[in-house]
């Protein structure tokens, strides 16, 4: 006689799954589960951030000694272009949509996304753009090397000629992942503004929706200018238009414009949640209210607008009038202002907590930490005098790595060691991620952190070979990514072996007040279903006796009850 | 509420101490940073140098007092607020305090006004950056008139997929870039093909050559020796290979050099991109497509590829 093991919520749900749902089938099918498409991002990116960051390690095995003698230096640009693209448009921007699809529905209590057949089409535009631009490896001539701003002329000198080429292929795969991040975005402000939960106004939203929100309005307010102008792009190089080339009377310069008007806000549609992922984890960890949550939560929409209006910072040394250098040079640095609300009400948060040093935490001071850095690098570039000297070196090199990578990437980091146990169901093994921590730490800090003072003295980015005053600085950083290379093994190991057989999770096994807290882990189908709470507090009240939704006591032995 | 008090409640004197102590010490170390900082840069080799790296410096030092003060504060967080092992209590519920959010709302405000308006101060007195005229592609460079006051020039920079090469007013070629010491000398920075940008890093100067346009550039080298030319826009396959030498010397022997290179056949100038190119046939052509390297330029001083440089 055999036992048919079944979820019992599979009798009680009224909408329930369309397979078991252990059933691993549904993660390589058109599921239109936001949850099911959380983790397919996530998955997917993580896979890509193994490429990207193979790439890294070749790049820096190039750059540990200053002649060009690992590869010939046409192959070392496809290499850091396709390096600087894997990890955008295929790590980052895909891992943080699954962050985001995971966390609305359940954080503001609402059974699914506004539009799942457009949230799965979205997902299952990565794979088709990811694999378009992997081949771009194996055409005549080979990848896009014209670095990830594909700057015209470079990007449409096309030496071999030929029709089907691997910048051709770039610009396709740009444009839909433009086209997916568009149909996410749509579907994320929807969802937001239509399916809170009842009593959850905007001032009670957790600020990781905040932030969410104001990085996806920012995507369908950028992301069409970038668009177009891969677009004319696209027409320039194979059709032999001439928006951007001077034959015709275009203007190369135009293009950086479109470029930098979307890709500069990029960087905060990126950051803007990582912030959120911030306000959510330092209460959580420290046992504390978020300090000053309306100020961190309108600070987000700050950001948000001043980062429409600092895309020329990247072009202070392409002839641009001196009013316009001091205009941006001004807009830039005033988002000094609404970041530096944000870092200082965390730092606040954590004064006087009762610090509890999980994985998750550790990511995010070290996040924090490197962020704070990476700020002030940041307003030394907006400064045009030191930009035109340190721009296009190294320095900048250094300082959107800080960004990217010390602080985006360790708030991703965070997340998914947080979120972990409500998703899969299952523990992971802290003392794995205690390792992942120190070696990503050590490795990112010494990757990094040299780098700076090898642009300070002049070596410019992008370069395949160097003088060898710089050797020193490129040792360090070379050792860095290699140590960063190895810290991805107890990451790995960490996931796997907890997902299969780690022990299972409690519903709340942080003690964190939120509405995903009040559901199973792995939490059903539907999320709430039928029983959808109303919230009746700021969210974060630890120690504050105020509760966050009306019968609290109800969804927590529900949510035991069916774990 | 179940908040603890673990800690030991301190009088307001230690506290006051304590915290008088770390921002002497922040201040200190900050000011060290921002003395030590000049040391990161090289030679300061024009005129514009010092005022980049004051500037440079004054960011360092606020930049180290922000960063310190962050993250001392997080470290004594770290320190002192751990809870303990299986407590899971609560800590203080503050939820915020209008004054401080307001105080750190205004003070970053009136910081980056301080610093823009600084940097626009030596924006001014740089003044490097000459007109930008857009001409059609495929006819002759346009004579640009430059407006602002310079002692020696125009000098034409060409730049190309990947060699430099610079014109003096009276005919001269050549594959290095000899300046007067002290002198305000004035360019029209030109492109053959795509982006490419003058890039010296003594003299803390770049500016992006762009295609279908003539840009007027105006520097002062304040320092004899010699000094990497970079490109800093990447310019394709051998974009790293795109570098040549600054040669500043005093008026003197730069007049003599002028004097005896007229005289000079032309030769073959520095073009390290296209040896490599060679190499690479050689091989087997093996690697991604490139566009072929221009051709070698000829000029009346082909340079020295290998010539020690100071910085």
């Amino acid at each position: 006689m055999t036992i048919v093991n079944y979820d019992p919520r599979l009798v009680k749900s009224k909408n329930p799954y369309p397979k078991g749902p252990n059933d691993w089938k549904r993660f390589f099918s058109f599921n239109t589960d936001a949850k099911v498409i959380g983790i397919q991002y996530i998955v997917t990116a993580l896979f890509f951030l193994l490429i990207g960051g193979l790439l890294a390690m070749l790049i820096r095995g190039e750059l540990i000694t200053p002649p060009s003698d690992l590869f010939d230096p046409t192959v070392y640009n496809g290499l850091y272009t396709m390096h600087g693209t894997i990890m955008l448009f295929l790590f980052l921007f895909p891992i943080l949509s699954g962050l985001t699809n995971l966390l609305v529905p359940p954080m503001i209590g609402a059974p699914d996304m506004a539009f799942p057949k457009l949230n799965a089409l979205a997902f299952w535009l990565v794979p088709v753009f990811s694999i378009i631009l992997l081949l771009s490896f194996f055409v005549p001539g080979g990848p896009a090397s014209s670095g990830w701003w594909s700057y015209p002329p470079i990007s449409i000198q096309n030496p071999l000629g030929q029709i089907i080429n691997g910048e051709m292929l770039w610009i396709i795969a740009i444009s839909l992942s433009g086209i997916s991040s568009i149909i996410g975005a749509v579907n994320f402000v929807t969802t937001i503004i239509r399916m809170r939960a009842p009593g959850m106004g905007f001032f009670k939203m957790p600020i990781f929706i905040w932030t969410v929100l104001a990085a996806q309005l920012l995507q369908l307010l950028g992301l069409p200018a970038l668009t177009g102008g891969a677009i004319m792009l696209f027409f320039d190089l194979t059709f032999g238009t001439s928006f951007f080339r001077i034959e015709g009377g275009g203007d190369p310069v135009l293009f950086q414009h479109f470029f930098w008007f979307y890709s500069h806000p990029a960087v905060y549609v990126m950051v803007l949640p990582v912030f959120g992922i911030f306000s959510e984890l330092f209460p959580v960890y420290s046992r504390k209210p978020l300090f000053g949550y309306k100020f961190v939560a309108v600070a987000s929409f700050g950001i948000t607008i001043l980062s429409l209006v600092v895309w020329v910072h990247h072009m202070f040394y392409t002839g641009t009038p001196m009013w316009m250098r001091n205009l941006f040079m001004f807009t830039t640095m005033l988002i000094a202002v609404p970041t530096g609300v944000k870092v200082f009400a965390w730092i606040a948060t954590l004064w006087g907590g009762n610090i509890r040093l999980t994985t998750p935490m550790l990511f995010c001071l070290g996040g924090l930490f490197n962020f704070i850095f990476g700020g002030i690098t940041g307003v030394m570039l907006a400064t045009v005098p030191v930009d035109i000297h340190v721009g296009n070196t190294y320095f900048v090199v250094a300082h959107f790595h800080y960004i990217i990578f010390n602080t985006i990437a360790f708030g991703i980091f965070a997340a998914i060691y947080h979120w972990f146990p409500k998703f899969t169901g299952k523990m992971f093994y802290e003392g794995l991620g205690k390792v992942h921590f120190a070696l990503t730490f050590i490795g990112a800090t010494l990757n990094w952190l040299p780098l700076h003072w090898a642009g300070l003295l002049g070596m410019p980015r992008r370069v395949a070979s160097y003088d060898p005053e710089f050797a020193i600085w490129n040792v360090l950083a070379s050792i860095g990514a290699f140590i960063l290379g190895v810290a991805s093994i107890p990451f790995i190991l960490n996931m796997v072996s907890s997902w299969v057989r780690g022990k299972a999770a409690p519903p709340n096994p942080w003690k964190a007040i939120g509405l995903e807290w009040l559901l199973p882990s792995p939490p059903p189908h539907e999320n709430f279903e039928e029983d959808i709470p109303t919230v009746l507090n700021e969210p974060y009240c630890y120690g504050l006796d105020k509760p966050f939704v009306e019968d609290e006591q109800f969804y927590i032995e529900k949510s035991l009850k069916e774990h | 509420m179940n908040t603890k008090i673990r800690r030991i409640k301190k009088s307001g004197f230690s506290k006051t101490f304590i915290i008088s102590i770390a921002v002497i010490l922040n201040i200190t170390f900050s000011l060290l940073m921002g003395y030590w900082s000049y040391s990161w840069l090289p030679i300061q080799a024009s005129e514009a140098a010092h005022y980049v790296d004051n500037l440079f410096a004054f960011e360092t030092t606020i930049g180290t007092f922000i960063f310190l003060g962050c993250s001392g504060t997080m470290a004594w967080i770290l320190v002192f607020n751990r809870a303990p092992k299986y407590d899971e209590s609560n800590g203080e519920p503050l939820e915020g305090n209008l004054k401080l959010e307001i105080i750190w709302t205004l003070v970053p405000l009136l910081l980056v006004l301080g610093i823009s308006t600084y940097s626009t101060s030596v924006n001014y007195k740089l003044e490097n950056l000459g007109s930008k005229i857009k001409y059609d592609y495929g006819s002759e460079v346009p004579f640009v008139e430059e407006k602002k006051v310079f002692d020696y020039g125009p000098i034409d920079v060409i730049s190309r997929q990947w060699n430099w090469e610079f014109i003096y007013p009276n005919g001269i070629h050549s594959s290095e870039l000899h300046l007067p010491v002290d002198k305000k000398s004035n360019f029209r920075l030109i492109t053959e093909d795509v982006i490419h940008s003058f890039y010296v890093p003594a003299f803390r100067l770049k500016q992006d050559i762009i295609p279908g346009s003539v840009i007027t550039y105006s520097l002062t080298p304040t320092k004899e020796g010699v000094f990497r030319l970079r490109d800093a826009m990447f310019s394709g396959a051998y974009f790293s290979e795109n570098q040549t030498n600054v040669i500043v010397e005093s008026e003197e022997i730069f007049y003599k050099w002028i004097k005896e290179t007229v005289k000079k056949e032309l030769q073959n100038g520095l073009n390290p991109a296209g040896n490599l190119y060679q190499k690479r046939l050689r091989n087997g052509n093996r690697g991604w497509a490139t566009v072929k390297p221009a051709p070698d330029p000829k000029v009346n001083d082909a340079g020295i590829e290998s010539r020690p440089h100071d910085s």
